[in-house]
């Protein structure tokens, strides 16, 4: 089945995978204690006390990643649609959304998965911080709009 | 277990390219938590249950954890709440904006080598820095 066709009707196992998927992703933030904010804003505060734990986590995610990806393309049949490797144009809505994104970033130690993940220990920052989010981004997609997937 | 150390960082790390790798294949599209989360709050998404599925998994499993491992479940609160409120609205907001976020673009865009994503990340990146530095200073 391609990837395109299945839309909201998916398969069981699929969505028992992306369940498991998920709850992989949510692990992981936790074990690399990437749901401390204080971890977080100790890897970002480089004129302070630096905690280099951000960065071993990017370099486990990226690499799991990149290497998987390659293998898939390279090596992997063609069952299916894989995401996307193509660039978009590097222009001022990219720009100006990652400049914000980064100082609410680096006002909270809070990125979108380990604020949700944090929602899994009711923790009164999450708690604050993912409705707020929620309705930062329903104005962007309302006036920028949602259209691309990326 | 053991306390917490980079070992750790890293085996998070690569539980979190595992699970993407898992969820882009499946679905077909990069599963960067900003755009699987706002996705679900415009109306005319037409595949919405993958994307609940797997938020509700990323909830759960980090839940789990946090029960599991004293070391995951350390939390120490930086900022009031009326930060984490702006900053909330500002991550929301920017993510949508700039179409990503540190799973979107900096795991899965910087990972395949995407410009945009590695553009974006060095900017937000960058901008986090300074805003720390910031902070820093003004609420000495």
């Amino acid at each position: 089945m391609k990837a395109e066709d299945v839309g909201a009707q998916r398969p069981l196992p699929h969505l028992i995978l992306i369940l498991i998927a998920g709850g992989l992703f949510g692990a992981g933030l936790a074990i690399a204690g990437m749901t401390d904010p204080a971890r977080v804003i100790g890897f970002l505060d480089v004129f302070g006390k630096w905690d280099p734990a951000l960065a071993f986590v990017m370099a486990g995610a990226v690499g799991t990643y990149g290497t998987g990806m390659f293998a898939l393309r390279h090596f992997g049949g063609a069952s299916g649609k894989l995401p996307t490797t193509r660039s978009e144009p590097i222009d001022r809505r990219l720009v100006m959304g990652a400049a914000i994104f980064g100082v609410g970033w680096g006002l909270s130690g809070f990125c979108p998965g380990p604020a949700l993940a944090n929602l899994g220990a009711f923790r009164i920052e999450a708690l604050v911080f993912v409705p707020a989010m929620a309705v930062g981004m329903v104005v962007a997609q309302q006036v920028f709009g949602a259209d691309t997937e990326k | 277990m053991d306390h917490y150390t980079l070992v750790h960082a890293l085996i998070g790390g690569c539980l979190i390219g595992l699970a993407s790798l898992i969820a882009g294949v499946l679905s077909g599209k990069i599963p960067g938590i900003s755009g699987v989360f706002g996705r679900l709050l415009v109306p005319a998404t037409p595949d919405k249950t993958w994307r609940v599925v797997f938020l509700l998994g990323l909830i759960g499993g980090a839940a789990l954890c946090f029960m599991l491992w004293e070391s995951a479940a350390l939390f120490r609160s930086m900022r009031p709440l009326g930060v984490m409120a702006v900053a909330g609205l500002l991550v929301g907001f920017g993510t949508r904006l700039g179409k990503g976020c540190t799973s979107g673009h900096g795991v899965c865009g910087v990972a395949t080598g995407a410009k945009d994503s590695i553009a974006a990340t060095l900017i937000f990146v960058g901008v986090a820095m300074v805003t720390v530095y910031i902070y820093s200073r003004v609420s000495l």
